[in-house]
């Protein structure tokens, strides 16, 4: 890293759930709104950014060159090259690593991160036999040749064919996989509530006090982090029946993230960079790590960032005592909690090769402007929405305050990162 | 729209409305463009004001007709202007000079052209000098009334020691375009920096306006008018309407700064916003504004303290932070305050009490400020809005909406634009002689004073 890259903005517009007010709007929409509120806020107007990364989770084919697309409908100069990049629902964290890695090995002075994703608008494939008979129809040379193609369909082949939320290796949904973490790491309903609830009523002071004034701009005359529920409370939560882990399980709804809609973006600069454009650094980003876990081999699908966080402390010479601000990805309130307890866990660390336990933190100075339970969870936005919000948070709390972002993803993945406020 | 509003704009119902006199109003010249036929100048007296302006607008001129009894004399042409200099009139027996150019210059005007009428302020030079001032006035809101076509009348103040450099940019304003919607107006202009030799197409080049209630409808207008001219631009409004301010901001290669005004710390954001940037506010438009509408026996607390505090408290807190010399961001000198007044304030309107309170001080708060920012060559001045086609104005009925646009002496409401450009002939650094006024931009609405 030879050049300091620093956080000076960042946009995104209000999450929403999925099926809600953005149920018409494509990636393409939210992601040109985020960019355009982030282009107004930072006055980039025309401007040629370095480079935008972006992507998405759930893609559309027409979604090809789905990031520089929506630069090209932006207020951005046309002349902005994009690329898309996708890690699951880390996506947001490793396109804010690309433009980062990019700007400190000199290669870019400034760019913007993004992430976007649509639960609404999620693509609808036809069943395989039929895409089979379509593309056969399509190759006849005679009119014969083609009704005896379309002859083959079957009323079963028309059944549209939605994504597949399930992992692809063990069949399970994430839900299901993270029944069995909660089971395995001892998580009670309760906590689980209480963390939940404490997403929502962090999340709602955060809005009173203004702090995302100058973070998200409205979209589609949604003003506000449409999933948020600033009245909800443990005893609301706790009347929820369980969604998954059986008629037992603790996982509900309340404490799941929902499906959500919604798009974010990062500007990340070098410092002469921000110097020049008159932007305040907010925090530089310090460190960043990537992790996997063999969870076909039955280890936790979203415990990934647990190794991550420990390599990436050690490597920086830091501990979690160095660390004011955590904002842990809460995919459910049960991955937070089962990642708190596997920071804890000696023998836990030690299997993922760390030399002992990452460490204890309190409890206030996680996610202190709630997080994903109570904004939503776009996949890719996600990540892009963390960023700004804790550089701004660092910058808040003064120089040298530093934070730690964690965010799990499918594929038994995950990624880490530390930002120090300047 | 209306079944009673589709029916009058259908092709019978217009013909049935111009029998009744609701005639298809005439499109005003708009922009930068002065009128299209020639200037005429008419100087009353040994001064030469006027004509060193109108040499420092680069604009030719001819003499004028004058009515020296018999037929009445006409000019052959139509002619675009006619610029009186009655800055040397004193007595009521040399009005009639003035009488006699302006009766063949009403006959022979363009449309949208313009009787402009430059005279010294009554202010203490003896009983007959200060009565023919005002009746300079009457005078003005008479020919403004009578001008048909699009044509308007303005009578401009020039104070002692006032020279053309100070009132190019005010004649200047007059003459083009940009003046559309002020009609009938009179305004005072003092002796300002003396540098100024001409009128800029971009005077606010490189200089920050900050514009708030940017969103939509007149902000908007006024932040793509300023940007027009120069300006970076500084687009503010509420958090909620932060999607229309970013695409209004994007357009006009400005920022985007959403914010509450009413907030405690509304003055300290906008400066450490423009701070940040490295420079300091060349422009302050307080342009936000709401309504509550309501008769007064229906007015409580609530809707009477949100609209005094978003239209008049907000904006002397933003003031009282900007204005401070010590604010990193605050107030250049020689900057520029402008407030947002409205005819409803000036005249008093029903079921707007709260609303004229809050506009009529705005008129107020610049008359004040004006003297005590002259030292740093700051200047504060108002316009008074009349009826704007807007998106807020459009909800008004139909029925009523068509007679307030037309109960003015142009026949319809104004545009935005027209705000906006008044705007922008306040904010120019030019109009340093100009300070605590408050010009109507009205078409001579009726109403108001």
């Amino acid at each position: 890293m030879h050049h300091k890259v620093v956080v000076v903005g960042g946009n995104r517009i209000p999450f929403a759930k999925a099926g809600g007010r953005y149920a018409r709007a494509s990636n393409h929409d939210m992601l040109t709104a985020a960019l355009d509120g982030l282009v107004a806020r930072a006055g980039l107007a025309g401007e040629r950014i370095g480079e935008v990364a972006g992507g998405a989770v759930l893609k559309h084919p027409n979604d090809f060159n789905l990031t520089r697309e929506a630069v090209l409908s932006s207020a951005l100069a046309p002349e902005t090259p994009a690329c898309d990049l996708q890690q699951a629902c880390a996506t947001g964290l490793e396109t804010t690593m690309y433009i980062a890695n990019k700007i400190a090995l000199g290669q870019l002075s400034h760019g913007i991160a993004a992430g976007v994703d649509s639960a609404s608008d999620a693509p609808i494939a036809v069943s395989d036999p039929l895409r089979r008979i379509l593309l056969e129809a399509s190759r006849a040379r005679s009119a014969k040749e083609r009704l005896a193609a379309f002859a083959k369909i079957r009323p079963a082949h028309l059944a549209p064919a939605a994504p597949r939320v399930a992992e692809p290796r063990t069949g399970l949904s994430m839900g299901d996989h993270q029944a069995l973490t909660t089971t395995r790491w001892d998580i009670d309903r309760a906590s689980q509530d209480e963390l939940a609830a404490a997403s929502h009523h962090r999340l709602a002071e955060a809005w009173e006090r203004g702090f995302f004034d100058d973070l998200v701009t409205p979209y589609l005359g949604v003003t506000r982090d449409a999933v948020l529920r600033p009245d909800t409370s443990v005893e609301k939560l706790g009347a929820l029946k369980p969604a998954f882990g059986g008629p037992d399980g603790t996982m509900t709804a309340g404490n799941s993230t929902p499906l959500s809609d919604g798009a974010a973006a990062v500007l990340l600069a070098s410092e002469e960079w921000a110097a020049e454009h008159h932007l305040t650094p907010w925090a530089r980003i310090v460190d960043a790590e990537v992790a996997a876990v063999d969870h076909p081999g039955g280890a936790d699908l979203l415990l990934a960032p647990v190794g991550a966080t420990g390599r990436l402390l050690a490597r920086q010479g830091l501990t979690v005592d160095d660390i004011d601000l955590f904002e842990i990805h809460e995919a459910f309130a049960s991955t937070v909690l089962a990642t708190l307890k596997a920071w804890q866990d000696e023998d836990y660390c030690r299997s993922l090769g760390l030399e002992g336990p990452i460490g204890t933190i309190d409890r206030a100075r996680l996610n202190v402007t709630g997080s994903s339970l109570a904004a939503g969870h776009p996949f890719a936005a996600t990540g892009a929405r963390i960023v700004p919000t804790l550089a701004k948070l660092l910058h808040e709390r003064g120089p040298g305050s530093r934070g730690l972002i964690s965010v799990c993803a499918a594929g038994g993945q995950g990624v880490v990162a530390i930002l120090e406020a300047v | 729209m209306s079944i009673v509003e589709k029916a009058y704009y259908s092709p019978a119902g217009r013909k049935v409305a111009a029998k009744a006199g609701l005639a298809e109003p005439p499109r005003l010249r708009r922009g930068r463009a002065f009128p299209h036929g020639p200037i005429v100048l008419a100087p009353l007296g040994a001064s030469t004001l006027v004509a060193d302006t109108l040499a420092l607008l680069g604009r030719s001129h001819e003499a004028p007709v004058v009515d020296a009894g018999g037929d009445a004399p006409g000019y052959g042409d139509r002619i675009g202007a006619l610029v009186v200099d009655a800055t040397d009139v004193r007595t009521v027996a040399e009005l009639e000079g003035l009488r006699a150019v302006l009766r063949p210059a009403v006959r022979g005007i363009e449309r949208s052209g313009r009787i402009v009428v430059v005279a010294r302020p009554g202010t203490g030079r003896g009983w007959e000098a200060d009565a023919v001032a005002r009746a300079l006035d009457g005078i003005n809101r008479t020919v403004a009334k009578e001008l048909r076509g699009g044509a308007t009348a303005t009578l401009l103040y020039a104070h002692d020691g006032v020279e053309a450099g100070d009132l190019v940019s005010t004649l200047g304003f007059v003459l083009q375009g940009r003046s559309a919607f002020v009609d009938g107006q009179s305004w005072h202009v003092r002796p300002g920096s003396g540098t100024v030799d001409r009128l800029e197409d971009r005077p606010l080049e490189g200089r920050v306006c900050v514009v708030t209630g940017a969103a939509r409808g007149i902000g908007a207008a006024i932040a793509r008018t300023l940007a027009r001219d120069g300006a970076t631009i500084v687009a503010v409004d509420i958090p909620a309407a932060g999607e229309q301010l970013a695409a209004v901001a994007n357009e006009v290669g400005g920022t985007a700064l959403q914010l509450d005004i009413t907030a405690d710390d509304a003055g300290a954001r906008i400066a450490e916003h423009v701070a940040a940037r490295g420079t300091r506010i060349h422009a302050m438009v307080h342009n936000a504004g709401i309504t509550r509408d309501k008769m007064l026996v229906n007015t409580d607390a609530a809707r009477w303290g949100s609209v005094l505090d978003v239209n008049l408290a907000a904006e002397m807190r933003i003031n009282a932070v900007l204005l401070d010399p010590g604010t990193a961001g605050g107030m250049a000198d020689d900057g520029r305050i402008v407030g947002v007044a409205s005819t409803s304030g000036l005249a008093g309107n029903k079921g707007q009490t709260n609303y004229a309170a809050s506009k009529a001080g705005v008129a107020g708060l610049v008359i004040a400020m004006a003297p005590d920012l002259a030292e740093r060559g700051i200047t504060a001045n108002a316009v008074a809005p009349g009826f704007i086609e807007t998106e807020m104005t459009q909800r008004i009925p139909f029925v009523q909406r068509e007679i307030f646009r037309r109960v003015n002496s142009l026949n319809q409401g104004g545009q935005p634009v027209d705000v906006a450009e008044t705007i922008g002939y306040l904010v120019d650094p030019a109009s340093q002689g100009v300070t605590g006024q408050v010009v109507r931009v009205c078409g001579q609405n009726m109403v108001g004073a």
